[in-house]
């Protein structure tokens, strides 16, 4: 039995449980809705900084949840994944419907954009159908104003039989009525109105529901509901039901075929129109749209998908943020190190005469430094710029225009978004893969990402290349970079079996970004990081520390001599370096500085050697930290291929450039 | 029909972008025959209802004539997927094969083709998408159940359908047909994109990228894998 199976069973003893320690004044509230309508500004609005943010139990899917103390009332509020439907097309859907047909919670609040309201009701059609105890809040409501929509509250409610409240979350307004609603709602568990869908497909909705009730079928969700999901096909309640009840499943084959054959049309293609056709006719009677002026937003929307304005402005972005990252981060990074310097500064002299004292001081003291000199500089300005970018929905535009690109490595428009991130920090770029669909896709993206140069890298390529042999051979290695992504990307595509999915994305209208929700993905994001690499970083220096004292740096880099001085032509301690940097790319600059006695590097290297140093410091393995986040996503094998893949291009790329450069050169 | 003929309305077909006139000129250049000889043909085609001509503008498909065009486009661009992708035969010289095909294969062999090639929605030569059949089955669930693909449709084919990726920016169109993945189906259904809807075409990403199309106050974007296999049928 899978897990799933497993769950109404046990689902059902813990709310038994809750029940009975719950006292009348504490209640469970759940967001839910589609992306992109304001959820989380609301569950911010809600739970201000009481918030715990985790993942749902053995599923990789991001669970956020708060309390709130509202009138006397504890009240715990579960942010639910942002989705456009019960189906099963993600672990999302599954995760939410889930929750709230099997750990009903007190009250749902379904958060819907008020422009969109008619898309946004399909949602609210299917909460209904599960019986949820439901309060509608049209958020954005302000912005729908501006577009000329008035919208009936009272015909509204009166129609969907469930409160409807208008709010503005980014200002604050209308939270208060919605959560006294949903109190009110939690109080009386009110048994709220059947809709109904036409009568041909409620009368096999009856049939089916009615063999469920005959057969007395548990399966923890609402019959009606399991009836419709039946109907609809979807996969996992038929397993759940065939696992159970052979005899449901023969009837609900043969009201299928008669069903389909008498429609000509797919059971599942009429209950979308179904739940459409209805949600249309709320909406006819309760939405109007009065003519608007053309607004700012669209001239914007023009100029970023147009055929030329829209790739200098998807080229400002990418470009621009990188800068940006690379100039506040510098500067930040100079004063956090300076700060550091004066309570303590990394003292080399110390390994001969205090092994110890130097892997305690120099090794842990050296990983915090590092971690704090390069974590916090460099991520936070970079995450902070992209989540207003993102926030603004001019991420959307560029995922648009970048499609086609995209497509030639195997992957659609949304990959850009990881790959982004990737050139910020490898670890939460590859986690963030998620928003892909399949696992290929996955695989792909943090494929790519592995090849992306990371802050770390950059760090490594300004410091080597751009400092001593010049800024523009900087720039044409980032460049050479690109086409390496592309190139290796391409080749991935071709090895990894399966297709493409296309791209389905709701191009969102520009709003302005709002500082609090950037704020609070930057911090999401950053901590990642900090959980996973600080102490990688802290453990790795100080072993480097002890394989510096004992003295097991030298073999090994005799044993790599045929490669790096043979192959690669670089000096014998280049070894060391890039067994360094597997811990974190920097060191290898760090390192060379510590070996050579100097910062001037050209004491150590020729220019030549600057420039293979820092390519293959670019590409050839992902850090401890990515390998890690790899592994722990993909599998072990996975991550071990990816690192071999990087090792390989590394070399054949590294020796090839030395070889030349020192033919021409 | 005539093979000429044929050739005159899978011109004019590939020519047009969603009901758009065709010069003269332009089916000239592309046919490579004398202007006034072009003139001639399409009065002939005029006169048996395949399009509507009006001197000094230029041509447009009738509903006749869409039809019989998207089926000899259909035929040519499948009979390319085949040279190409079966037989190996060079991107290049496929064209001119298919050209010379085309007008002999009958719908039987249309058929089994579309089922041997796993029903593909583009063409190797230049990538424009492959016309849905008409074929005298209404829906084609037959043809799915033979081979492994997995693919679903929705919506019925009893119409002159385009595909949304072929249509011009700012056209309106009505949901008639899709064919795909069960899941990508269910999502497209989700979204908003059911059976009759009424959709806008806001605009096509350059370099044959995904099509942006405005339906039920949201919009959305689908890349071009998926938007070649949503037809609409045009508002008239």
């Amino acid at each position: 039995m899978t897990p799933q199976n497993n769950k109404p069973a046990n689902s059902k003893n813990k709310t038994d449980l809750a029940d009975t320690n719950k006292n009348d004044k504490e209640f469970i509230f759940a967001l839910a809705g589609n992306a992109n309508v304001g959820k989380s500004v609301i569950f911010n609005q809600l739970t201000g900084s009481n918030q715990i943010i985790g993942n749902w139990p053995g599923k990789t899917v991001d669970r956020a949840e708060g309390v709130l103390n509202f009138e006397g009332y504890e009240i715990k509020v579960i942010d639910l994944p942002g989705i456009y439907s019960f189906s099963t097309f993600s672990m999302e859907e599954l995760v939410s419907r889930d929750y709230i047909a099997l750990e009903k919670p007190d009250a749902v609040i379904n958060v819907v954009d008020a422009s969109v309201l008619e898309r946004n009701l399909f949602f609210t059609l299917q909460l209904l159908e599960m019986n949820a105890p439901l309060v509608l809040v049209l958020n954005q409501i302000d912005v729908a104003k501006n577009k000329g929509i008035i919208i009936n509250k009272e015909k509204l409610s009166e129609m969907l039989g469930v409160p409807v409240v208008f709010t503005t979350a980014t200002r604050g307004e209308g939270i208060y009525e919605a959560v006294k609603e949903a109190v009110k709602i939690a109080n009386s568990k009110p048994k709220h109105k059947q809709l109904k869908y036409h009568k041909d497909l409620e009368e096999q909705i009856d049939k089916v529901q009615h063999t469920i009730e005959k057969e007395k079928l548990f399966v923890g969700y609402p019959s009606r509901w399991v009836a419709i999901k039946l109907l609809e096909g979807d996969i996992e309640i038929t397993k759940l039901v065939a696992e159970k009840s052979e005899q449901i499943i023969v009837q609900l084959n043969a009201i299928l075929t008669e069903f389909e054959k008498h429609h000509q049309e797919k059971c599942f293609s009429t209950i979308a129109s179904e739940r459409y056709a209805l949600a249309s006719s709320i909406v006819a009677s309760s939405f109007q749209q009065e003519k608007s002026a053309h607004r700012f937003t669209d001239k914007l929307d023009w100029f970023a998908t147009h055929r030329i304005y829209g790739y200098i402005t998807a080229l400002a972005v990418i470009g621009g943020l990188l800068l940006w990252t690379f100039f506040v981060g510098n500067t930040f990074s100079d004063l956090i190190s300076q700060g550091l310097n004066l309570i303590y500064s990394v003292d080399p002299e110390m390994s001969a005469s205090a092994p110890l004292l130097s892997i305690i001081f120099n090794g842990f003291w050296g990983g915090i430094n590092a971690g704090l000199t390069l974590i916090i500089p460099f991520v936070i300005p970079f995450y902070l710029l992209l989540a207003l970018i993102e926030d603004s929905g001019l991420l959307t535009r560029v995922a648009f225009m970048m499609d086609s690109i995209m497509h030639k490595i195997g992957l659609h428009g949304k990959a850009l978004i990881p790959i982004i991130l990737g050139y910020g920090c490898s670890v939460p770029a590859i986690h963030s893969c998620k928003i892909m669909e399949t696992r290929r896709e996955r695989l792909l993206a943090a494929f790519a990402i592995t090849f992306a140069p990371c802050s770390a890298r950059t760090i490594v390529l300004f410091g080597m290349v751009g400092l001593f042999v010049g800024i523009q051979w900087a720039l044409l290695l980032y460049v050479v970079n690109l086409v390496i992504i592309f190139v290796m990307g391409r080749v991935a595509m071709k090895a990894v079996p399966g297709k493409s999915t296309g791209l389905i994305m709701e191009m969102s209208s520009f709003k302005r970004p709002s500082i609090k929700i950037a704020l609070k993905q930057t911090w999401i994001r950053t901590k990642s990081i900090i959980y996973v690499v600080f102490p990688i970083y802290i453990i790795g220096s100080a072993l480097i520390q002890v394989l510096y004292i004992y003295d097991i740096l030298t073999p090994i880099s005799n044993a790599l001599y045929p490669l790096t001085v043979l192959w690669l032509g670089l000096p014998a301690f280049a070894g060391v370096l890039l067994l360094l940097g597997t811990v974190r790319k920097e060191l290898i600059i760090l390192g060379a500085s510590a070996i050579l006695g100097t910062t001037n590097l050209l004491i150590g290297f020729t220019p030549i050697q600057l420039v293979v140093m820092a390519l293959v410091a670019m590409l050839y393995i992902p850090c401890v930290s990515t390998i890690a986040i790899l592994g722990k996503e993909f599998g072990w094998k996975s991550a071990a291929l990816i690192s071999l893949a990087n090792i390989g291009t590394a070399l054949i790329l590294g020796g090839l450039t030395f070889h030349i450069l020192n033919f021409f050169i | 029909m005539q093979k000429s003929t044929q050739d005159y309305m899978k011109t004019i077909y590939s020519l047009s972008k969603n009901g758009e006139i065709v010069s003269n000129a332009d089916i000239a250049q592309k046919l490579n025959i004398a202007p006034p000889s072009v003139t001639e043909m399409l009065k002939k085609l005029a006169e048996a209802d395949y399009i509507k001509y009006s001197p000094y503008h230029g041509s447009t498909l009738t509903e006749k004539g869409l039809k019989e065009a998207q089926k000899i486009t259909r035929k040519h661009r499948l009979l390319e997927s085949f040279l190409s992708n079966v037989l190996h035969i060079g991107k290049d010289k496929v064209h001119q094969e298919a050209c010379q095909m085309e007008h002999t294969l009958s719908d039987e062999a249309e058929e089994s083709l579309c089922r041997l090639l796993k029903h593909p929605d583009t063409c190797p030569d230049d990538d424009k998408t492959i016309p849905a059949c008409d074929l005298p089955f209404s829906n084609c669930e037959e043809c799915i159940q033979l081979h492994q693909k997995g693919l679903e449709q929705i919506g019925k084919r009893d119409k002159n359908l385009v595909s949304i990726r072929d249509l011009k920016n700012g056209t309106f169109g009505k949901i008639s047909f899709i064919r795909g993945e069960h899941k990508i189906l269910q999502r497209l259904l989700d979204m908003g994109l059911t059976p009759g809807t009424k959709i806008q075409v806001v605009k096509i990403a350059p370099m044959d990228g995904p099509v942006e199309v405005a339906v039920r106050g949201s919009k959305l974007a689908l890349g071009k894998d998926i938007a070649c296999n949503v037809f609409v049928e045009l508002e008239t």
